[in-house]
């Protein structure tokens, strides 16, 4: 394996080191997930990954930093309010939106901006004159460097966690070439979300928020098989779960329910709690879920959200039901991948092979993520 | 810090500003006079401008005064009027612009600072 790997760095010594640390996670892991199928592989996997995370540190000081602080758990009020004074300054609504995201992942989260331009599918340049723009009007209309007043802070508060969110999905979602999850971003995300809440505990979105994350998180490790290829819940091996993690989710969760003011992360994250305590897919309690769902339209009637309850709909009420709901949407999701592989797996419920196969090919065609292009090619056969 | 505020109103809402009974528009004045009273230490200048037919624009064509009718913003959107307000940030100015009474959008627009003497 260490061939192999040297191979692939041309490194030697970096190598061994790596395989090392491989072997270290391994002896770690193993005793507690059991030992997998392809114990060589999965070494493999580990090494590289590990040699991913290596180069980029040394690429980027900042990440460095952010390593160290990030293994500091503890957080001093002085440094705590400095950070939540710069994130509340970037997401200054007289920023545009854009301007806003781009100069949050780059002074808070530390991403370059190469790796903004890519997530957002434009040009570095772009980007890096957005965020010169933002620097310069902050400057110029003397955008207060400061946490925002109590009577502002409702609103304030909601540009934060939307920005934080985009972050979060960013890093959890990535759409960027050859690796499929930044888990590094999603969880820097969640540890900002984390400081919201200690900085803000009364905010029950902020801990909506932060619980939501957790329990995306929980299940980072089981969305990826050994050859990287991504597993839907479904078929993912819920033992893998991070049931710490899913416990720390619960006690947020239910912190923001005695605060009784309901909203948007705190209805997410309820969603995604029942998935994370059902103990095998076919215990998921739908029922809730699409109640959920429609609390959840109340509060932001989009297509997206009906799409999701769509979903659900298909395992409490049946398939057909569920497409008559998905087709509705036709209209508004025809550009959304997820529209067509959703519809494509409640057409072969119907029988309907070939038709399915039809959606699979356009939501693949509308993807430009590798790991969901090869889950919806493999799925078409 | 000062800043200007721009007052827009819509050109319809101008015209029926315009229209409207001598009376009507005093009792209409109330909640702008009251915003003014409000921040009466923070604003250092400004006026309400007359309606857009009065305006006259200067433009220039290869360096040479072309003077025509109307206003030089084109589009739905046009000034009533403006104040100058010195205050501490732009979240200040933010803060009296919500507090705008017309219903009409307020512009918010640092102004360029050399140093000169405050007067």
């Amino acid at each position: 394996m260490t061939a192999a790997l040297v191979r692939a760095l041309g490194d030697f010594d970096l190598a061994e080191e790596l395989v090392q640390e491989a072997l270290l996670e391994a002896v770690e892991h193993w005793p507690k997930n059991g030992i997998p199928e392809k114990p060589g592989a999965w070494l493999l996997t580990t090494a590289r990954r590990k040699a991913v995370d290596q180069f980029r540190r040394q690429a980027r000081y900042r990440d460095k930093l952010m390593q160290l602080e990030r293994a500091v758990m503890t957080v001093d009020a002085a440094e705590g309010d400095d950070r939540l004074r710069l994130i509340f300054t970037c997401c200054h609504p007289a920023l545009s939106r854009e301007a806003q995201v781009a100069l949050t992942l780059r002074a808070v989260a530390g991403l370059t901006t190469a790796e903004i331009a890519r997530a957002y599918i434009t040009s570095e340049a772009t980007i890096a004159q957005r965020i010169v723009r933002a620097k310069r009007k902050i400057v110029d209309a003397k955008i207060p460097y400061r946490v925002p007043a109590e009577h502002d802070m409702g609103e304030r508060l909601e540009e934060v966690l939307a920005v934080l969110y985009l972050m979060f999905n960013e890093g959890y979602l990535s759409t960027t070439g050859d690796r499929a999850s930044r888990r590094d971003l999603a969880e820097d995300a969640a540890w900002l979300a984390g400081l919201m809440v200690r900085l803000m505990p009364e905010e029950p979105e902020a801990l909506g928020l932060l619980a939501l994350m957790r329990l995306h998180l929980a299940r980072a490790d089981s969305r990826f098989d050994m050859d990287g290829d991504l597993v839907l819940l479904q078929d993912q091996d819920r033992r893998r779960w991070d049931q710490e993690r899913i416990a720390s989710a619960m006690v947020v969760l239910r912190r923001a329910a005695t605060l009784r003011r309901s909203g948007p992360y705190q209805l997410q994250a309820a969603i995604a709690a029942c998935h994370a305590e059902a103990k095998t897919w076919q215990e998921t309690d739908w029922r809730q879920i699409v109640a959920l769902y429609d609390a959840l339209l109340d509060l932001m009637p989009s297509p997206v959200v009906q799409l999701n309850r769509a979903i659900a709909r298909r395992y409490l009420d049946g398939a057909p039901e569920a497409l008559a709901d998905v087709d509705r949407l036709a209209e508004a999701l025809d550009g959304y991948y997820l529209f067509h592989a959703a519809r494509a797996e409640m057409l072969r419920d119907l029988g309907r092979d070939a038709d399915a196969r039809l959606a699979l090919r356009r939501a693949r065609d509308l993807t430009d993520n590798p790991a969901e292009r090869a889950l919806l090619e493999r799925r078409m056969g | 810090m000062k800043y200007v505020l721009l007052f827009g109103e819509t050109k319809d809402r101008a015209k029926q500003w315009e229209a409207m009974p001598e009376a009507q528009k005093q009792a209409a004045y109330g909640p702008i006079n009251e915003w003014f009273g409000k921040y009466s230490s923070k604003i250092t200048g400004g006026h309400e401008l007359q309606p857009e037919r009065t305006a006259t624009t200067v433009k220039f064509n290869n360096g040479k005064a072309v003077v025509t009718d109307g206003p030089f913003i084109e589009g739905k959107e046009a000034i009533g009027g403006y104040a100058e307000v010195t205050v501490a940030d732009l979240d200040e100015a933010i803060e009296m612009a919500k507090g705008w009474p017309t219903g009409g959008p307020v512009e918010v627009r640092p102004v360029v600072d050399r140093g000169e003497p405050q007067r």
